[in-house]
């Protein structure tokens, strides 16, 4: 286990931005911190990295304990923040010459290493330009560059992607899941389903300073609403009959398109019902012109958890093409 | 603490700070052309409007304006830190496995390699238009070795303003309101001698005119016996500049180191 946390609370004057936060991530695996503006991720990242002091709740990253042992923690991990965490009057190089030194290279391995992330996060032609000319893009990979200097164990992405464009966002994900196949160990804060669906083993939901949600995308999903089953009829005045035909089978109230004939609802068996769907309707003598089956998105898992339990799913999107 | 690794973090931070002279045109323009207005307009302009008993103006100012040099560290070295405060450089120092004290001995020790700069070329200027040292070289070193207590002090207030002010905003008349009176409170510019008895007083026992008087005595420009019978510091000035600086060195050091590991930990 390469962190794991333990009932982690902090308060800010009378708000509490933590309240009991429990963590694990397995050594080699990374972890998704999903949660909107606020939820704390931000402060876990904080607190795990040993920027922070908790209130209250224990953490060991790296096989130390952070309140125990900052030094031996620092000295394991890598941090990448929201904002670019380099020096903007240095040269990229220089930036990262510096990083080196301070985890005490010599100025020459220093240099070396320096020159080796450059070339691996294609920054070599502006290797010798002040960061403060670089594009986001740029930034971000130099800042993340700076956070692999000395190779660390576990390494920190709170919100790695944000405000980037498509391209720069993909080209920073290929690192990352670069860095995991080498073994590093991650945890990735996000306020993008889609990179947590990319980079993520398991997916923690943090909501108002707690754990609301953790399993693998594919559980998470599940346990929001399941497959959900979408048949269009050939004939749309068969909508009435065919809900009819079909009624055991519901266990909420289906969704219906008299317009285009289309029934959808949620089903826990998935081929199963599939199969016990088109039994009953060929009885009943409906026509189906096509069948689909969708599953929840992590948009719809995120939705339904931090919008409050009350709605299973988001509605909304089910049925139209993922 | 390691002394190996604390030396190494901290030249490689120092060199961070050196770049940054370098590629600030502002601070290269600070370093050569201020200097040498100040110089020029307090030595032309004081200088014909005053006069000092036994010892030409230019002579007298020299050590005054340099001490001032030193003093105008503290918004420096405050408005560094708080500059660096709001960036995100010092998350990313406070995730690597080094200390509060290389950080702060390195802003500390760049913005005292500054004003060294700077006292360098006002001693040259003031060469050029007549001060002239009346004692040896290892003497003006000395004086100049106190002038660089003085400044590194002050370069140490600096940094824990800037640590707990933050914002330039705040910094700037703050920095000017602590900084001003010690300045002018004191015998850098004016003989004390005309002034009247409490006022005399104020300055003739502000730290800053021991580390003066210590210069002035040092480059062989008359100086104790400006202030002789007016504090302690007269008597004897070198001593007490160098007890002085020390001590308050040896306060603002740790307080500012402690000021700074508190001052990020948010």
């Amino acid at each position: 286990m390469s962190i794991h946390a333990e009932a982690l609370c902090k308060r800010y004057g009378d708000s509490y931005a933590l309240r009991g936060v429990d963590l694990h991530v397995p050594t080699g695996t990374v972890l998704g911190l999903l949660g909107p503006n606020g939820a704390g991720k931000t402060t876990v990242v904080r607190i795990l990295s040993t920027l922070l002091p908790a209130d209250s709740g224990r953490a060991t990253v790296a096989g130390h304990e952070v309140s125990a042992e900052p030094k031996r923690v620092r000295m394991r991990i890598g941090l990448t923040g929201q904002y670019a965490a380099v020096d903007e009057r240095l040269t990229g190089r220089e930036n990262l010459t510096l990083i080196g030194q301070l985890h005490h290279r010599g100025k020459r391995a220093a240099l070396r290493r320096a020159g080796e992330l450059l070339e691996r996060f294609d920054l070599c032609a502006a290797a010798d330009r002040p960061v403060k000319t670089y594009s986001g893009g740029m930034r971000r990979r130099v800042d993340l560059a700076a956070s692999l200097v000395d190779e660390p164990a576990v390494l920190f992405l709170d919100e790695p992607t944000t405000g980037l464009d498509p391209a720069s966002r993909q080209v920073l994900w290929d690192i990352i899941a670069g860095q995991v196949r080498e073994g590093t160990t991650v945890l990735l804060t996000t306020q993008y389903l889609e990179e947590a669906d990319r980079l993520a083993d398991r997916i923690a939901v943090l909501g108002e300073g707690s754990v609301i949600a953790e399993g693998t995308q594919a559980e998470l999903k599940r346990r929001v609403g399941g497959e959900r089953l979408r048949i269009a009829l050939a004939d749309p005045s068969d909508v009435d009959s065919a809900v009819h035909t079909l009624e055991t089978l519901f266990t909420e109230r289906p969704l219906l398109d008299p317009e285009s004939g289309t029934i959808s609802f949620a089903t826990r068996e998935g081929i199963d019902t599939l199969a016990e769907v088109t039994g009953r309707l060929r009885e009943a003598r409906i026509e189906v012109a096509e069948f689909g089956t969708s599953r929840p998105s992590l948009d719809d898992v995120f939705l339904s958890l931090v919008g409050g339990m009350d709605s299973p799913v988001n509605t909304d999107k089910v049925g139209s093409p993922a | 603490m390691n002394v190996r690794e604390l030396a190494m973090e901290t030249s490689a931070l120092l060199g961070r700070h050196i770049r940054h002279l370098l590629r600030i045109p502002e601070k290269l323009l600070s370093l050569t052309m201020m200097p040498v207005a100040y110089v020029v307009i307090f030595g032309v302009l004081f200088g014909s409007a005053m006069s000092v008993p036994g010892v030409d103006y230019l002579d007298y100012l020299m050590a005054g304006i340099l001490a001032q040099t030193m003093l105008m560290n503290v918004s420096g070295t405050a408005l560094g830190v708080a500059d660096d405060l709001a960036g995100g450089i010092v998350d990313r120092f406070r995730s690597l496995p080094i200390g509060a004290a290389p950080v702060m001995i390195a802003r500390t020790t760049s913005n005292l390699l500054l004003s060294l700069t700077s006292a360098a070329a006002m001693a040259l200027i003031g060469f050029a238009i007549g001060w002239r040292v009346h004692t040896n070289v290892l003497a003006v070193l000395a004086g100049f070795g106190i002038l660089a207590l003085l400044g590194l002090t002050m370069a140490w207030l600096g940094a824990l303003l800037g640590l707990a002010l933050r914002s330039p905003e705040v910094i700037t008349p703050v920095a000017f309101v602590i900084v001003a009176p010690i300045t002018f409170l004191s015998n850098a510019f004016i003989p004390l001698g005309k002034l009247p008895g409490w006022l005399q007083a104020v300055c003739a026992w502000n730290p800053v005119s021991a580390v003066i008087a210590a210069c002035r005595d040092l480059f062989g420009n008359a100086g104790s016996a400006a202030l002789r019978g007016m504090s302690v510091f007269g008597s004897a000035p070198i001593p007490w500049a160098l007890l002085l600086t020390v001590l308050l060195l040896a306060i603002f050091a740790p307080l500012t180191t402690r000021a700074y590991r508190s001052a990020v930990a948010r």
